[in-house]
């Protein structure tokens, strides 16, 4: 499948469906939302009427928030199934909880799943309404990917003292970013480096060598083996979170040698150059992957990725509902 | 097309292929000049009057509308933009991006808002401006200057300030720039 320019009324399954124009585009029209969301009442009529469901298999209390607070900032309708109180727990099939949600009036489904290549699955089911993925198993999680673009985009755009607004992808032109921690299990780590290749920067991954996938070899990346020798050269530090629920824990002797080996402690951050941005996906393990002192730190992004996440997911939920892109009308 | 140039989003709708041209350069200059004698007259004076740009073809011609109200009541008249995408009514029925972010400087509760626009055409944009002003304070009055009225009105909107009334066809487009105005078809592809 060719990468798309645009993702103006498309499903967002994985961020490799979308050029690097196409992710640019998300990026742009988030920025009008940002400023959407600086305002006193933070609220566009642009949805209404619409109706926005998540449907969380696997539960995740701020991606949900996170969704469900952009929906309403479009003056969108949100429903939310609570799969742990509904009739999947009577053995309802996905396919029948899919087509119920969407018989009720789903214009828009939010998918969580901890199988892999879910949502690709329901996107093939619903009849008329829109799939975003917000996380399947070990696969991706593009929204999340997409935010932390964002992020680092407006922070290093900050940095070099001009806008990030319409500057495209020019601050990712070389630049380099380091993935760190449980890449094997990390979905957020399979859309970063898709999304962050795909704009141009480098990616570098280090991680223990039971925690990196079996093929990174053939991922377009390069590979660190020791954290401290990478980290003087980075742009961008990604720390993932160790994924004890998806077997993560098994896979290093320890959480303490875990952090002696690949966290981010006070002394490695350090070595760090003085402009060099640190994201977190959240919720994070402080003192496992991160100190508490460097997770506050003024070039920690962790608490605007979350505020920025509404207006990236604001942008998306606005481009899958929009128009047919076929249907060009000559604007006044 | 100079106009599609500064576009963070790929231009939607096609591109503009002119035809005639209708007013050059100076001619424009000269519109603008006498709609901001107009607004200082209706206003007798600028208190509290804000220049506000449709993005993003209004935007230029509200600063050039402000450097003229300088030139000639000698205050500066602040001056914000304003995108209207979230508040179309056809948002699911064709393909609409925000052109650039929003930015209003001050608040408007009690200012005379002029707003500026390129074109006036069906005058959904103009709908749409209102409710995205509502936002921003309640304005005292809202007044609406365009450098080109083409008719074919939807809605019951008229501007207050017009540079040129131009009768045109609903299949032409029209490219308003402060270099001119011209008159062609929108070509998809």
């Amino acid at each position: 499948m060719t990468p798309a320019d645009s993702l103006l009324g498309q499903d967002l399954l994985s961020v490799s469906q979308l050029s690097k124009e196409g992710i640019v585009e998300v990026l742009e029209v988030a920025e009008a939302f940002a400023e959407v969301s600086r305002r006193s009442v933070p609220k566009v009529p642009t949805l209404r009427g619409k109706q926005v469901t998540t449907l969380f298999f696997e539960e995740s209390t701020r991606t949900r928030l996170s969704f469900e607070t952009a929906a309403r900032r479009l003056s969108a309708d949100v429903a939310s199934l609570a799969v742990a109180q509904s009739s999947v727990q009577k053995g309802e099939s996905l396919r029948d909880t899919v087509e119920t949600v969407e018989a009720l009036g789903a214009d828009v489904l939010i998918v969580r799943h901890r199988a892999s290549g879910a949502p690709a699955q329901v996107a093939q089911w619903v009849r008329r309404a829109r799939v975003v993925n917000a996380g399947d198993g070990w696969h991706e999680h593009p929204t999340q990917a997409l935010l932390d673009a964002f992020s680092v985009r407006a922070a290093v755009s900050d940095a070099r003292g001009h806008s990030s607004e319409g500057s495209g992808a020019s601050v990712f032109e070389g630049l380099r970013v380091l993935i760190v921690g449980d890449v094997r299990h990390s979905r957020v780590a399979r859309s970063e480096v898709l999304a962050y290749t795909a704009l141009g920067a480098r990616v570098t991954l280090c991680a223990p060598g039971s925690l990196l996938p079996r093929d990174a070899q053939d991922w377009p990346v390069d590979i660190a083996p020791v954290l401290d020798d990478a980290l003087g050269e980075t742009d961008v530090v990604s720390l993932l979170r160790l994924q004890t629920e998806r077997g993560s824990g098994s896979h290093v002797p320890t959480l303490a040698e875990y952090t002696a080996t690949h966290g981010l402690t006070e002394r490695r951050a350090a070595l760090l150059k003085p402009d060099t941005v640190i994201t977190h996906p959240g919720p994070m393990a402080r003192g496992v992957e991160i100190a508490s002192s460097v997770a506050d730190a003024q070039n920690a992004l962790i608490v605007r990725q979350v505020e920025n996440g509404v207006a990236v997911r604001m942008a998306i939920l606005f481009l899958v509902l929009g128009g047919e892109p076929t249907l060009l009308e000559p604007a006044p | 097309v100079a106009a599609s140039e500064g576009r963070r989003t790929r231009p939607l709708g096609g591109v503009f292929h002119p035809r005639t041209r209708l007013l050059d350069h100076d001619d424009v200059g000269r519109a603008l000049r006498r709609m901001a004698h107009e607004i200082v007259e209706r206003n007798s004076g600028l208190e509290g009057v804000v220049l506000v740009g449709l993005q993003r073809g209004g935007v230029p011609f509200a600063s050039a509308l402000a450097a003229n109200l300088t030139e000639i009541e000698h205050v500066d008249v602040p001056v914000g933009a304003l995108d209207v995408a979230f508040y179309r009514d056809d948002v699911a029925t064709r393909p609409v991006l925000p052109e650039a972010a929003t930015s209003i400087p001050v608040d408007l509760s009690g200012r005379t808002v002029v707003l500026v626009d390129d074109v006036l055409f069906t005058g959904r944009t103009v709908r749409a401006a209102l409710h995205a002003l509502s936002e921003f304070g309640r304005a005292a009055r809202v007044q609406l200057a365009v450098l080109v009225d083409r008719g074919h009105r939807e809605l019951p909107i008229r501007p207050d300030y017009v540079g040129k009334n131009l009768p045109t066809s609903r299949d032409e487009s029209l490219l308003a720039t402060l270099d001119g105005v011209e008159l062609g078809e929108m070509v998809v592809g």
